[in-house]
């Protein structure tokens, strides 16, 4: 029997991406972590981890020649799970340390926080509550079995801000101010906060996305 | 009144392959399995775990990488780990091995500008400077290195202040004299600390009744609480603390 294409996991050396692979491996998902673009092509899915700077992370693709692979990848309709800074350079421009081009797979910028309630603090640290932007938006999505109010950890300076209302699959609220925590366009997902890190919710997030990428997603 | 959810997090003093409870520095009571404890913790609801190695930082040895793997294995929520860091490859290590944040005490007040090397590395929300408080006859606090042993000639203030423009992206402050105690958080210690600082500030030493948790969040303004004693002797559970600080209007992740 031909075995099944592995889920990527793709080291772009940013930051510490252990606690990802730790999660999949803890649903005993065929995990393959690379940043070779051979490896990525041959994925059912491939994960962007990553904490760090929008520009370093968009290096980290360049200097690896994986800024075409990931979003021909992502073109062709397969799934795509970036966390934290993988989210962020999904979309088309950083605004952090000067203007920086991202992957552009998803309309938008990533921005400044806004002012906030004055007791609040920057990064926005902690847990915080994901809200649906529709009642149904969660439906058939990796949010699916996530329920509205449930928290996850976050820890960000920058925000995402998709151009197209479409993109948002989800909404957090920090000092006062609400914010897209979360953006979809098909198959591709940005998420903001760090499901590998956020308990039993986080991994339920997880879960869904391994179904999605063996086209299970309820 | 932050809208935040506030953090609780069990601490586990690392010695050997033992969590421990340090009573104000000297005296040591074993308390259990680092992985059964975590564990425990994790499920209980815990936002974050602190591992901290008492041996490392004293004896300048270094963690056991292998025992931070195995307790963070099954864990998903942040871990911060700490003792003994003194090198960029330190922290290489402690993140590979499954710690999220890095903290950093005795080394940090020797080297200060160690703490701006690793922030430019790591970036800031990685680095937490933890700090052993203990309070002078004059009113202000010194900080302790070597696991609450040395004094160091730094007023805490001060050596925050410093820190702060340096990088440190968060706080973890201890009070040596309100450790193992059970008679409340050090709250002018507290206050003195979150009047001003724009990070994150964990409390530790002294939780004793829930009051005190609450007192320490409301009117010491903490993001996080931090309790050894109160969680490894099962006062309380992760649980009871967060039902009391959510009736008394406080947010907390209920799980």
């Amino acid at each position: 029997m031909k075995k099944n294409p592995p889920i990527v996991i793709v080291d772009y050396g940013i930051g510490n991406i252990g606690s990802a692979i730790r999660a999949f491996a803890h649903f005993g998902a065929d995990v393959l972590i690379s940043d070779k673009s051979d490896d990525i092509l041959s994925a059912c899915a491939i994960v962007l981890p990553g904490v760090g700077s929008f520009k370093s992370g968009m290096n980290g693709l360049e200097e690896r020649g994986l800024i075409d692979v990931v979003s021909n990848f992502a073109s062709k309709g397969m799934p795509v799970l970036g966390i934290c800074l993988g989210a962020q350079i999904l979309l088309s421009q950083g605004k952090e340390f000067g203007v920086h081009n991202g992957l552009g797979i998803i309309p938008g910028n990533v921005v400044d926080f806004p002012d906030l309630d004055d007791k609040e603090k920057i990064p926005h640290m902690g847990w915080n509550a994901l809200h649906r932007p529709l009642e149904d938006s969660w439906d058939n999505t990796i949010l699916c079995s996530t329920k509205k109010g449930d928290k996850l950890y976050f820890v960000h300076s920058y925000i995402l801000q998709p151009s197209k209302k479409d993109n948002i699959l989800s909404l957090t609220t920090y000092g006062g101010y609400e914010f897209c925590s979360s953006v979809k366009a098909g198959n591709v997902y940005g998420v903001q906060f760090h499901p590998e890190k956020s308990g039993k919710v986080g991994l339920n997030i997880i879960q869904e996305f391994i179904n999605l990428s063996k086209g299970e997603l309820i | 009144m932050t809208q935040k959810n506030i953090r609780i997090i069990p601490q586990l003093h690392i010695k050997g392959n033992n969590v421990v409870k340090p009573v104000q520095t000297d005296a040591l009571r074993v308390v259990g399995n680092p992985q059964e404890l975590a564990y425990r913790y994790y499920q209980e609801g815990a936002d974050e775990i602190l591992y901290m190695d008492i041996v490392a930082s004293l004896y300048q040895r270094n963690l056991d990488f292998s025992l931070i793997k195995s307790v963070t294995q099954d864990i998903f929520i942040p871990v911060t780990v700490g003792g003994g860091i003194r090198t960029l490859q330190d922290i290489h290590n402690a993140l590979h091995s499954g710690a999220d944040k890095i903290c950093i005490n005795t080394y940090a007040i020797h080297e200060p500008l160690f703490i701006e090397k690793a922030v430019k590395e790591f970036g800031s929300q990685c680095i937490v400077l933890a700090i052993d408080a203990k309070k002078q006859q004059s009113g202000k606090w010194e900080a302790y290195t070597d696991g609450g042993r040395e004094p160091s000639g730094k007023d805490v203030i001060t050596w925050i202040k410093e820190a702060l423009d340096l990088g440190a992206g968060e706080i973890y402050i201890s009070s040596i004299d309100r450790d193992g105690t059970r008679k409340g958080y050090d709250l002018d210690l507290i206050k003195a600390i979150t009047s001003f600082a724009r990070v994150p500030v964990v409390g530790h030493g002294g939780a004793g009744d829930l009051e005190s948790i609450l007192a320490a969040v409301s009117e010491g303004q903490l993001d996080a609480v931090s309790s050894s004693s109160i969680f490894h002797f099962q006062d309380f559970t992760i649980v009871q603390v967060k039902e009391y600080l959510h009736e008394n209007n406080i947010n907390v992740r209920l799980v």
